[in-house]
């Protein structure tokens, strides 16, 4: 479980968040859902560090990560997978380094093991037989389930993605969205996904945190969503034509 | 001066939170090769045709007959080893090497790259900073050597090609006089001038913030702050070392 208390972090005189405070659920798939610009990857980014907030804290099932100490938070950091939204996989490296990174750096398995461990997740991900092929090569949906296999590699216990299926085709979002979401239950985790599709929302969004300007206006779970009586949330919900259609028919 | 500091601090970064040794061996290796090993042509280009040109030029200003032809050598081999293979080459270097290092990690950082090397636990500036600082350590002074050597030999094969010395007078004027010091100064400079250059634009490259346009100046202000940074120190080191 991570949970956050009140988060406020400004850019200059721009305050981008104010107050945030939620608690996203272990073995759930959390969603964190906004318009552009509302500060939804600021939120991200805070609660896996890369960004300081300028008040609040963040905890990880009760280990507070926002004060702990270097070693701490490299600590907790080991614990995090996250999946970016263009993929960040390094160009330097082929697909099957990409993936066994994370067990290069930070653990002591044999080759062997690292190997068998990379197949598995790629495997898991849908993707075989492309272990040596570079970045530069497979396409953005490859590029997602390749960044899932290596967020997942060392068994994190929390996994964080940022907007997961911009840039790509409805299909390939829905398989990755159900990828995501299975692997969460799979693994039995803590998942926080930023997302503006509402394919995703509806699809797998067991807990929903709606931000507009910095501010947390409604949360709950998909099913809700539709009729949440927040006004700012159905102008959100509804913006596409085929959902508004459906609100007008119902 | 709140950038010289930043740098400082970027400095102190890079020693704390480590990965293991053999995390930087192999990182230390790969980046010789690519600092090293893929530098090698454009190092004995330039230095052979300097060397060349040095000696032609050099000949052509020896008008007194009463100059021996061994100094012509001479000439060269003190422009070499002090300030053509060290300080010269450093200035390309910075070109070349700098500018390399600055858009690759500058590109990391737009494209989420070292975000991701950070919620990993990694220390990010150590993991990729540290290996090119110590690779460029290790293997600029090297480069400075095969240059030094690289444009004697283009001196010799000019010179003697086209009679300007013959290839006694040549060797003899390279043993003239000859003060092994010099060859350690050249060496000081060569590792001072390497941590400045990959530093410098390890530093301008991990602080890009932005997008391709963004690259391409950090790129550019790397390599403007290396070419400073080389010239005033290479006149410090001259002045300290040399005195």
């Amino acid at each position: 479980m991570i949970k956050i208390k009140n988060i406020s972090k400004s850019f200059g005189e721009k305050k981008v968040l104010q107050g945030i405070n939620a608690e996203f659920e272990k073995g759930k798939t959390n969603l964190i859902i906004g318009s552009s610009g509302t500060g939804k990857s600021v939120l991200l980014k805070c609660i896996v560090g890369l960004i300081t907030p300028d008040e609040g804290r963040v905890y990880y099932d009760l280990r507070n990560f926002t004060e702990a100490d270097k070693d701490m938070r490299s600590e907790i950091r080991r614990e995090i997978g996250m999946l970016f939204q263009g993929g960040a996989l390094f160009d330097s490296k082929n697909v099957q380094e990409n993936i066994m990174f994370p067990l290069d750096v930070l653990t002591k398995m044999t080759a062997d093991e690292k190997l068998d461990r990379v197949n598995d997740c790629l495997k898991r991900v849908g993707l075989e037989n492309i272990n040596k092929k570079r970045v530069s090569e497979i396409s953005g949906g490859m590029k997602k389930r390749v960044g899932i296999a290596r967020a997942i590699v060392n068994n994190p216990n929390y996994l964080f993605c940022d907007e997961p299926n911009s840039g790509l085709d409805p299909q390939t979002s829905i398989l990755i969205d159900e990828l995501i979401h299975e692997i969460t239950h799979e693994l039995d985790i803590t998942t926080i996904v930023v997302t503006h599709d509402m394919n995703s929302v509806m699809g797998i969004g067991e807990k929903i945190i709606f931000l507009y300007q910095g501010h947390k206006l409604w949360e709950g779970h998909h099913e809700e969503i539709t009729h949440s009586g927040v006004p700012e949330l159905d102008d959100f919900v509804f913006a596409n034509k085929v959902m508004s259609k459906m609100r007008n028919s119902l | 001066m709140s950038s010289f500091g930043r740098y400082v601090i970027f400095l102190g970064s890079l020693l704390v939170r480590r990965e293991s040794f053999k995390t930087y061996y192999k990182l230390v290796l790969e980046e010789c090769i690519q600092i090293g090993v893929n530098s090698i042509f454009l190092f004995m280009l330039v230095s052979t045709f300097i060397g060349a040109v040095t000696t032609v030029q050099t000949a052509f200003n020896m008008v007194n007959p009463l100059i021996p032809r061994f100094v012509i050598s001479q000439v060269v081999r003190e422009m070499t080893v002090l300030e053509l293979a060290p300080t010269v080459m450093a200035l390309i270097y910075a070109g070349k090497i700098g500018s390399s290092m600055a858009g690759g990690i500058g590109t990391m950082r737009i494209t989420e790259q070292i975000d991701a090397l950070e919620v990993m636990g990694i220390n990010s500036s150590s993991y990729l900073v540290l290996p090119k600082i110590i690779a460029s350590m290790l293997m600029y002074p090297l480069l400075v050597i095969f240059s030094g050597v690289c444009s004697l030999v283009g001196g010799y094969v000019v010179g003697t090609a086209i009679h300007l010395v013959t290839p006694t007078e040549f060797v003899a004027g390279l043993r003239f006089g000859f003060n092994p010091t010099e060859i350690s100064v050249a060496l000081i400079k060569g590792v001072v001038f390497a941590f400045l250059i990959s530093s410098i634009s390890s530093f301008k490259g991990y602080f890009t913030k932005g997008g391709a346009l963004e690259v391409g100046i950090a790129t550019t202000e790397a390599v403007t702050a290396s070419v400073i940074a080389i010239l005033l120190m290479d006149y410090f080191l001259v002045n300290i070392l040399l005195s």
